[in-house]
């Protein structure tokens, strides 16, 4: 975590907004000014106040200079005014937009990391980056940036105005103040480790939390409760004692510099009250005004060095979420297939030739693996769990690359030709169904979303699913929630429709049928027979039933493909294949 | 959706008394805290009248050591206002630090006393939330409220009343200034509260868009969906952009608006000193003291408004925490104990069941029973109630009509840890948790020996998973994630053997298995001899049960051996046909 590279590159992601940026300082400048002179004027006002005793022996005031006072005031209150709007208005704009380019940007990122870097993580893991970093990204640069020049602004100009006005007072102000600045980074640097201690604390008992309360009903069912409330107790009691230490501790900031500043408060009483007694009467005397004006001076210079504190943890704060961030955006992408030709016109001859591939380095998974295939036959995979079948799929569909050898479609290595090529030519159903939260409609069209209305509906009664779909509240404009209304196996029917549109020459299908019942997937085998009519596809099932009339079946284990051939081929060999086939029927 | 039916569901009045619960045990600090605080204001607010005197008697009349007694005055107010703000914010720390950790405690307690219906009901991601961000929120509400609850409006109002002490005419300055800067900030606050609505809305488009990407990026890539996708990411982006700066916008507002005000009332006030003064009724150094109050109002304002947004965030999340606390937690057991009777294992009585919110029934008319001992299969296709039936077994869902019985019992009756001792489940969607491979297991039985383990490890055919992650002790994953799905189900059904239940319901669990594991499996669970409850798609799942039970649409479509249903029910025949029983 380089803090000067991810400042630099903030500084880029900010260059566009470089005129908004210098109307923000204008107008902190402005406001700043603003502020600063109407105590001034304040001071002048109140020196006025002196009053004279006319010729009938009545008291009066000339209101004349007060009211010119009054005029100066007036002007600077409406900067003053002008400035902080101005600024603000700014400033959202700026921290808004950066914000809404970051989360573009790492959004955009997903579809261009490699699968791995996905898998190996946890969704939340990777959605807070997009989502909370980038908010307290943006509330850091707001509230920072804001406040830090204002503040930097704050102290010049007060200074300037004091030393022009008194220089013996701005003397005081200007060395006992930063005294606070000294009390804030002792209690900050121990406070730094305690907050650290605490955010510990909480990611361990949010973890134990999140997995918990994810699998409530497990907990449930095995009456698992006291055991947890008894670990929880614990994690909760740790995270107590953190949170006292790290929560008072910083909260100590704020009285010690206030002490500090009623200190340097009254040693400008103390010093202007005594010159002003020492120049009374001279040419230049040291006005009760003049007193007035350093006592709200001292407040104001004061102030910015109190938040100072606040305002550098807020900062680095942003800036450990800014170097998430960029981690995030810049961590490298697949290879990209910029200029490389797009696989055209399929036929579907798929091939592997020497393929190895393992997803961590200690667990080899395939090796050396030969398969061809002709275009337009049906493949089976077979095989115990985690024998490699999902793994075909990620190599195929190039969720993965292969790590030796190499695949070819139409006799072309697919890492030679645009992976959205390669995919259009796939009709894929996987094991999980995931559809969006959107109309069932636009699930149905993802894939081709020119389709028409007669299209799809075809497709959903080829899939069985127009049924079920009309009796939704909306029929094909219901809207699909997350977790849902409809069952696996409705959800998969619409997966299996959404298929159907695509009409790729190539199918995958893995486990396709695992969720239906066995009458509705009769009916779908024999719209997927149809659609399979003339296109290579490879179903993974564990069902052998529908794997029997495949052109060739692959028979896998343990990461090799140790016999292939056709259901007779392989049942009269007497292998692994009539093992697994017989086993259905052992019970 | 769920939210409203959530918060219908709980009594408004009663959602945030858990919070006075909470707080209750540190009553000493919640007193003590505001009172510190209250010191540390009347320390400041003394401030502007030892000015005064400085002004009007130290400077008027040349006494020097009447103003180096002044300052040592206002040195010793600022120490004396240093010691009781950090008694204060010691006292609030704690305070709010221990009443957010109950509120934690007593949230996680309740999440877990849940019924099944309520966690469907408030569902697992809101149930994060609540334990996260909410319990936060509700601490910082605390320590703030703690802290300002008191100075904000004695130091307001304080500042007017010496005002008052000082000039009555200038008080009244203060009178209208202040009704006036807190009609502002209310007013700023009910203009953009509708707006930080929407911000939230558009914010959940946002993360639903981002979620979903994740979840569904193998989806997405096969069909090339990722333009669309960003597409629509864009459009929510851009949306919740402009959302947001229109609530800035708004409060950009309070600021200036509160300035302009402060320091129109300073000219005013100038202005009534300059006539008072004339009337000889006051000095200068008192108009300088009711200018320094203006001052202290101004900033304790801002810190208010401050104060008030973080209060109301915290408001709204105690809420929310309270509405699920108002939950019943699961009762132990719902009818008086009785004695149990009878050789049956598990029987079902014209049972009759509607999920909460649904429509038409899950299971109407069910009546079947099971001898102790037998393996009994349930079949059906997908939605037919076949999940719904066996959770009725360990009282997940209460029946509506009818009673299920274990041993002889009405499942009512039965304590639920005792229920569940008896009966355990594999459930269809499986988990196991981050451990090792042993505390897992242990979950079935915390007592049970190494060779309980073993054995059961044995029977659910998980050597080799045990194997490959080295032995019991081998590291599972959050969410078994370094497992495959056949790995963790073999494993579910080793912790649920680990159990030596009475009763053992498989709900699909061998979905993710091939046919050889599965065989072997069914083969070994017979073995042990405890009623076996196995919940299929797949005819050769059950096939060799003692008896069968075939489900269509929540109704028994038949009931037999295999053999008989073959006979019998036509229903079964299909199913059988359909998976290629018939060849064999």
């Amino acid at each position: 975590m380089k803090q000067p590279s991810v400042l630099k590159k903030i500084l880029i992601r900010l260059k566009p907004y470089a005129p908004w940026l210098v109307l923000t300082m204008a107008a902190a400048i402005l406001s700043v000014a603003g502020q600063i002179m109407v105590s001034y004027f304040v001071g002048k006002a109140i020196d006025c106040l002196v009053y004279s005793v006319n010729e009938a022996g009545k008291r009066v005031i000339d209101f004349g200079p007060i009211y010119r006072q009054f005029l100066f005031i007036g002007v600077c209150i409406a900067a003053a005014v002008i400035g902080q709007f101005a600024l603000s208005l700014a400033n959202n704009r700026v921290a808004y937009h950066v914000l809404a380019s970051l989360r573009r940007d790492a959004f955009k990122k997903i579809s261009s990391l490699p699968l791995s870097y996905i898998d190996t993580r946890a969704y939340g893991d990777v959605s807070s980056v997009i989502l909370s970093d980038a908010e307290q990204f943006s509330d850091g640069l707001l509230l920072g940036f804001t406040q830090l020049f204002t503040g930097f602004a704050t102290i010049i100009g007060v200074l300037i105005v004091m030393f022009v006005m008194r220089w013996e007072v701005a003397l005081v102000v200007l060395f006992v103040t930063p005294l606070s600045l000294v009390a804030a980074k002792f209690i900050a640097s121990r406070t730094y480790k305690m907050f650290r201690a605490q955010a510990e604390a909480r990611a361990e008992q949010t973890a134990f939390a999140d997995e918990m309360i994810a699998g409530l009903k497990v907990v449930k069912a095995y009456t698992h409760e006291d055991e947890n409330e008894e670990a929880f107790g614990v994690l909760n009691e740790n995270l107590r004692k953190k949170s006292l230490s790290a929560i008072f501790l910083s909260s100590t900031t704020n009285p010690v510099t206030r002490f500090v500043n009623s200190v340097v408060y009254a040693l400008v009483a103390l010093v202007g009250a005594l010159l002003a007694i020492a120049t009374a009467g001279t040419a230049a005397p040291f006005t009760a005004g003049d007193l007035t004006t350093f006592l709200s001076y001292s407040n104001q210079y004061t102030k910015p060095f109190n938040e100072i504190s606040e305002v550098i943890a807020e900062f680095q704060n942003a800036l450990a979420c800014a170097a998430r961030l960029f981690a995030l955006i810049e961590e490298p992408e697949e290879p990209s297939d910029e200029g490389l030709p797009a696989l055209g016109d399929v036929k579907g001859e798929v091939r592997a030739e020497h393929v190895d591939f393992s997803y961590s380095e200690e667990r080899p998974l395939i090796r050396d693996m030969n398969i061809d295939v002709p275009a337009g036959s049906r493949i089976a995979i077979v095989g115990p769990t985690g024998c490699g079948k999902t793994t075909l799929i990620n190599l195929l569909m190039r969720f993965y690359d292969v790590d030796g050898g190499a695949i070819f479609v139409d006799g072309q290595d697919i890492r030679t030709v645009t992976r959205r090529s390669l995919r259009e030519n796939y009709g894929m159903v996987l094991q999980e169904t995931w559809l969006k939260t959107a109309t069932v409609r636009e699930n149905l069209c993802m894939g081709n979303p020119s389709c028409s209305e007669q299209d799809m509906i075809n497709a959903a009664i080829a899939a069985h699913a127009h049924g079920f779909i009309l009796r939704l509240p909306e029929g094909y404009d219901t809207v699909l929630g997350e977790e849902g209304t409809l069952s696996e196996g409705q959800k998969q029917l619409l997966c299996i429709a959404r298929v159907m549109l695509c009409r790729p020459p190539m199918l995958i299908l893995d486990e396709a049928t695992s969720n239906i019942d066995t009458r509705t997937e009769l009916l779908v085998q024999d719209a997927f027979r149809k659609l399979m009519e003339g296109r290579t596809s490879f179903i993974v099932a564990h069902r052998l039933s529908t794997i029997k009339n495949a052109d060739l079946i692959l028979v896998m284990r343990a990461g090799n493909i140790v016999e292939h051939g056709t259901h007779e081929q392989l049942l009269s060999q007497g292998g692994f294949y009539r093992e697994l086939y017989e086993a259905q029927f052992e019970g | 959706m769920k939210r409203t039916a959530l918060s219908q569901s709980a009594a408004k009045e009663r959602t945030l008394k858990y919070l006075w619960k909470c707080l209750s045990s540190y009553k000493k600090e919640a007193i003590l805290s505001p009172l510190f605080k209250l010191f540390e204001a009347c320390m400041e607010l003394v401030v502007p009248l030892v000015v005064a005197h400085i002004v009007d008697v130290g400077i008027a009349t040349g006494d020097r050591m009447y103003i180096v007694h002044g300052m040592l005055l206002l040195v010793a107010f600022g120490a004396a206002g240093l010691a009781f703000a950090l008694t204060a914010q010691y006292f609030a720390a704690k305070a709010a630090v221990g009443t957010s950790a109950s509120v934690r405690g007593m949230l996680f307690t309740k999440l877990q006393s849940l019924s099944y219906e309520d966690i469907d009901l408030v569902g697992t991601s809101q149930m994060i939330t609540l334990m996260t961000s909410d319990v936060n929120q509700v601490q910082a509400g605390v320590n703030h409220t703690l802290r300002l609850l008191l100075r904000s409006p004695i130091i307001v109002f304080g500042a007017a009343a010496m005002a008052f002490t000082v000039d009555v005419y200038a008080g009244i300055i203060f009178l209208v200034l202040i009704p006036l800067l807190a009609a502002v900030i209310v007013g700023v606050m009910a203009a953009t509260a509708p707006l930080y609505k929407k911000v939230q809305e558009k914010l959940d488009g946002v993360n639903l868009s981002v979620r979903e990407n994740l979840q569904g990026v193998r989806v997405i890539r096969a069909f090339c969906r990722e333009e669309g996708e960003l597409a629509l990411f864009d459009g929510r982006n851009d949306d919740l952009c402009a959302a947001q700066k229109r609530a800035g916008r708004i409060s950009a507002v309070t600021n200036p608006v509160t300035f302009c005000l402060v320091n129109l009332a300073v000219i005013l006030l100038v202005f009534v000193g300059g006539v008072r003064v004339s009337m000889g009724s006051l000095a200068q150094g008192d108009v300088i003291a009711l200018y320094l109050y203006i001052t202290i109002i101004l900033t304790e304002l801002i810190k208010l408004a401050n104060f008030i947004y973080i209060v109301a965030k915290a408001v709204s999340s105690a809420r929310r925490i309270g509405d699920v606390l108002a939950l019943p937690a699961e009762p132990d057991s719902y009818l008086p104990a009785e004695e149990g009777h009878g050789d049956r294992a598990v029987e079902f009585e014209d049972v009759t069941f509607t999920y909460r919110g649904g429509g038409a029934p899950a299971l109407s008319d069910i009546a079947f029973s099971v001898g102790r001992g037998e393996t009994v299969g349930i079949l059906g296709g997908t939605g037919s109630g076949k999940s719904t039936l066996v959770s009725l077994i360990p009282r997940f869902y209460r029946a509506g009509s009818g009673s299920v019985k274990v041993g002889g019992v009405d499942v009512g009756a039965i304590p639920k840890e005792t229920l569940r001792n008896i009966v355990a489940v594999v459930p269809q969607k499986t988990l196991i948790f981050q451990g090792t491979i042993r505390s897992n297991l242990l979950w079935g039985n915390g007592t049970a020996t190494e060779e309980d383990l073993l054995w059961a490890v044995g029977v659910a055919q998980a050597e080799d998973v045990v194997a490959a992650k080295g032995g019991l002790d081998g590291e599972i994953a959050q969410e078994g994630k370094n497992l495959s799905g056949g790995q963790r189900q073999r494993l579910a059904i080793a912790r649920a053997l680990v159990r030596r239940p009475e009763v053992l319901i498989l709900d699909d669990s061998f979905s993710a298995l091939d046919y050889a594991t599965d065989a072997r499996l069914r083969a070994a669970l017979r073995s042990v001899g405890c009623t076996t409850f196995i919940v299929s798609q797949r005819t050769a799942s059950v096939r060799s049960a003692d008896k069968i039970v075939v489900l269509d649409e929540g109704r028994i479509a038949g009931i037999g051996t295999h053999g008989e249903l073959l006979k019998t029910c036509g229903l079964y025949r299909e199913i059988d046909a359909s998976q290629g029983g018939g060849e064999a």
